[in-house]
């Protein structure tokens, strides 16, 4: 018996497996080459600009900076208004309304 | 040998339904590539996040009134340095300004002449003479601007300030610059015209990290209206904001567990009258329960495993070789000024193989457990029906 499609299935799934090894190397190398030299270069903008958030949703005064939102944050400019910015969906709770270990206890 | 004979009848009896089952892997691929692809991104940010904001202010004091962020008086700052254990107080000056010309928000922000002028991810200085800013590379692509150009805003009196850009930000730290305009402090007070004594906010390093929360509880018992955010809090912000309970998480969870509990509830609501006839065959010749489930089992291992490693590399090769293309106009929102995403891989094996549990395990179950139903009736009886 040839067992041609079992072979050939296992020799795609090992091809897979290899890329996917490959591929974490690679990852694992930019990881340490960037921790090593970026980071810190990083760290000392953070430092001296005295930064608090990252960069990444400008729509909004909140998702711009939302660990310096204000607490009723997303609702701040009317209250009773619904969420109208975009990344007010894909930001998450702020921490300040998260329960705390205390108040869950 | 045995083995390997089942799962090569299990292949065969693949490929005898091929349309059928080359559409799942299509469909089962591009599930888990979709979930791969937000699982390792927002672990990516979020661990990233939390690197770089190690050198957050300790405590940054915001001066709250009507429940919102005021500006703060400046003179507080001088009652907080004198408490014990803050090493330092400095009031921060800092906005926002939106350019009607390009559409985008800038965060315009101040900086003490104190601190070096040259850093490693600027090209150029900080600006250390009135009329001077560095700007953030998105900023530098959306105005078409370089160092040496004069980058002309218009202050809140209405009025056209022009400042010569002495420095730009390089890109690879626009994550954290992308959007920013940085001048001297006085320039921030007088484009803002900002009141006497007041700042924006007042960051606070204490000399102690395990003293922050302490220190920040004696601000707030000090100056009743005024909200200390502490680091702890700051980089709690962004695990909450990248974490599972997300809007954007949440959504393409539910999406994909919806795409796949139909996949699993059509496997699992029964199989064919084709398939059915193969098991009665397969009994009839000889076949033990076991066999039948074992090659069932195969079967779902062949579709599970091969959609599985595909769509984790196509996430992998999504997310951190074509900087999650796919998925930053969904984070982007209205964002106009978004920076190009250079994510740092950071993976957690951990989660992957939570992930290949929860996609391969209930799909062979699927497969295997409508098959037993079939493979313990008589063959005679499943063959007439």
């Amino acid at each position: 018996m040839m067992l041609t499609k079992s072979r050939l299935f296992l020799v795609i799934t090992a091809a897979q497996i290899l890329v996917l090894i490959g591929l974490v190397i690679r990852f694992q190398v930019v990881l340490e080459v960037r921790m090593a030299e970026e980071l810190p270069q990083k760290r000392e903008l953070v430092r001296r600009l005295e930064l608090t958030d990252l960069a990444i949703w400008t729509e909004a005064r909140y998702t711009r900076h939302p660990s310096q939102a204000d607490f009723f944050s997303a609702f701040q400019d009317g209250p009773s208004s619904l969420e109208h910015f975009p990344a007010g969906s894909v930001v998450g709770v702020p921490e300040s309304l998260l329960p705390t270990p205390a108040a869950a206890d | 040998m045995r083995r390997l004979r089942i799962l090569e009848h299990a292949i065969s009896s693949l490929w005898r339904r091929r349309f059928k089952n080359f559409s799942i892997i299509v469909v089962f691929t591009l599930v888990i590539s979709a979930l791969a692809s937000i699982l390792v991104l927002t672990h990516s940010l979020r661990v990233e996040a939390r690197y770089l904001l190690q050198d957050a202010p300790d405590v940054v004091v915001q001066r709250l009134s009507g429940g919102r962020h005021d500006l703060i008086p400046v003179s507080i700052g001088d009652s907080i340095a004198d408490l014990p254990g803050v090493k330092r107080v400095s009031p921060r000056y800092w906005g926002y300004y939106y350019d009607g010309l390009t559409g985008g928000n800038y965060t315009l922000l101040g900086v003490d002449g104190t601190g070096p002028k040259s850093l490693a991810l600027l090209e150029g200085a900080l600006p250390d003479m009135p009329g001077t800013c560095a700007i953030g590379s998105g900023v530098a692509d959306l105005r078409q601007m370089a160092i040496g150009d004069e980058l002309i805003l218009v202050d809140s009196g209405n009025v056209g300030v022009a400042f010569e850009i002495v420095g730009v930000f390089r890109s690879e730290s626009a994550i954290l610059t992308n959007d920013l305009v940085v001048f001297g402090n006085q320039d921030v007070v007088d484009f803002f015209r900002l009141p006497d004594g007041r700042a924006t906010d007042i960051s606070v390093e204490v000399y102690n990290p395990n003293e922050i929360e302490t220190i920040a509880a004696k601000i707030k018992r000090a100056h009743p209206e005024t909200r200390p955010i502490t680091k702890g809090e700051i980089t709690r912000t962004y695990d909450a904001v990248f974490s599972w309970r997300s809007g954007l998480m949440l959504t393409m969870f539910f999406s994909a567990s919806i795409a796949f509990c139909i996949l699993a509830w059509d496997k699992a609501t029964g199989i064919s009258a084709e398939e059915k006839k193969e098991i009665g065959v397969l009994k009839a010749i000889g076949w033990d329960t076991s066999d039948v489930l074992e090659l069932k089992f195969w079967e779902g291992i062949v579709i599970s495993v091969t959609s599985f490693l595909l769509g984790l590399i196509l996430a992998f090769v999504h997310v951190f070789i074509f900087g999650a293309s796919f998925l930053a106009p969904v984070i982007k929102g209205w964002s106009v000024l978004f920076p190009d995403f250079r994510i740092t891989p950071h993976l957690d094996l951990y989660q992957i193989f939570v992930m290949a549990c929860l996609t391969v395990i209930p799909y062979v179950a699927s497969t295997v457990i409508p098959s037993w139903k079939t493979a313990i009736t008589d063959p005679e009886e499943v063959m007439r029906t």
